[in-house]
């Protein structure tokens, strides 16, 4: 069963779905106390960072997140979250990665933001890409980006400039993309998660 | 690579598919959710749905509508059509909308633009504008190209984006219904002025055309309706066709 973080950031309706697609399921992480009915934990998230950071703060769930031993996954924003600090309103974050949430602009001259099917280079050691082909594409939409970093990026995304399309440390994960957006590949990632 | 999107679009109303749709295996052909995930299957990149409902009654049906397309496509969709104030907005992104389309609605009261990109992001707003040609001058117009304004397209469209718009679907309504091709010059001209995606709208006929917009204007995305409903270009083909010239495509 994986706790989907309830902390009013963005809707997760199409997150949902897509659970139920391939027959996952799944339940929500209101309190601290919910954690301990699941056995991963998906952190989502649209929007602004520094706002999504405030409402998980406000949750007060960041100090059980962060003492996790599950496997997490971030996702967008959710993913940006784990990161040490973000352009995005100037904010801290939670510094499970020692890496920064950057703007596009100004730093690539390509449309922001970068929104559509971008192809992604897996790290052949990051098992959530485990059964998906090389190059495969994913839907992205979000105006910052995580630095890349050969420590911690289990995929590339290139928009103009080399960026971390997912990123693994011990059991935290996360990817820019949205899976539950991203066709059957997409699918098999959100499975791949459920195996970790 | 980030690829050229290839987008269907399907006119909806009280749930139903209006335009003729000719799918060889299609069971309900006016069945919306079914041909989404038909398109879906078949490779297209994101879904259009203009909903043309105008009763109150009829937008309840709307909003099951978005909720199906959500739970059974695994592929972004936009919603447009209705979508007058932030509460319309707010209940399509919670039935699973990831975009709504806002035409005439952004004309009328152009503060709905920030207002909307400042409570749901961006990414959320797509402003659709109909534009014809007339006596030298592109002009923004309403209710389907029939009401002409003396709103000027290429303002429009910057003013639109530092409103906060996160992409245009810009259909001119000279080529629009004709399948003679798309109108390239302006949708290159069109994609020079901003910094945020086009979708390139009306005129479709062949897969020459896709690769075409694609070529001339450099616009980030294709729409296009009868010609995928009626099966004269299927997309998997259409792909194949836009890889060969060299263009990225998923």
């Amino acid at each position: 069963m994986i706790g989907i973080v309830n902390y009013g950031a963005g809707n997760i309706f199409s997150l949902t779905a897509a659970l139920d697609r391939i027959q996952v399921g799944y339940g929500m992480i209101n309190n601290k106390e919910d954690f301990d009915q699941f056995d991963r934990v998906i952190i989502p998230g649209v929007g602004h960072a520094g706002a999504a950071m405030s409402k998980l703060n406000e949750s007060g769930l960041v100090e059980t997140i962060l003492s996790l031993q599950k496997p997490v996954l971030g996702i967008c924003v959710g993913m940006q979250l784990l990161t040490s600090y973000s352009e995005e309103g100037d904010s801290e974050l939670l510094s499970v990665f020692p890496l920064k949430t950057l703007h596009f602009k100004n730093r690539v001259t390509l449309k922001v933001p970068h929104m559509g099917w971008n192809s992604v280079k897996a790290e052949a050691d990051c098992p959530l890409f485990k059964d998906i082909p090389e190059d495969t594409y994913f839907y992205f939409v979000h105006s910052f980006f995580i630095e890349h970093n050969p420590v911690y990026t289990g995929a590339t995304c290139n928009y103009g400039i080399d960026y971390s399309a997912a990123i693994q440390k011990d059991n935290f994960y996360g990817v820019q993309f949205h899976p539950e957006k991203s066709g059957v590949h997409g699918e098999q990632l959100l499975i791949n998660f459920t195996k970790i | 690579m980030l690829a050229k999107r290839i987008i269907p679009c399907l006119d909806v109303k009280d749930g139903r598919t209006v335009k003729g749709v000719n799918f060889v295996d299609l069971r309900d052909a006016g069945d919306p959710v079914e041909l989404a995930w038909q398109y879906s299957q078949q490779g297209a990149d994101e879904l259009v749905f203009l909903d043309i409902t105008a009763t109150h009654e009829g937008r309840k049906t709307t909003i099951d509508l978005v909720k199906s397309v959500a739970k059974q496509v695994n592929i972004p969709f936009t919603i447009g059509g209705g979508i007058n104030e932030l509460r319309d907005a707010e209940i399509l992104l919670n039935s699973g909308a990831d975009k709504i389309s806002i035409n005439s609605a952004a004309v009328r009261n152009r503060q709905l633009i920030d207002d909307l990109a400042k409570t749901f992001g961006s990414q959320f707003v797509v402003v659709a504008v109909d534009t014809r040609f007339v006596e030298g001058v592109n002009y923004v117009h309403l209710r389907g190209g029939r009401e002409k304004t003396d709103i000027h397209t290429e303002e429009w469209i910057k003013e639109a984006e530092s409103r906060g718009a996160g992409e245009i679907l810009l259909t001119s309504m000279d080529h629009d219904g004709t399948k003679n091709g798309f109108d390239n010059p302006l949708l290159g001209q069109i994609n020079k002025l901003i910094h945020i995606p086009l979708i390139a709208s009306g005129g479709a006929g062949n897969e020459q055309h896709f690769v075409d917009v694609f070529q001339q204007s450099n616009v980030d995305a294709a729409l296009a309706a009868s010609v995928f409903h009626y099966g004269e270009i299927l997309i998997p083909e259409l792909k194949e066709i836009l890889r060969t010239e060299g263009i990225a495509v998923r």
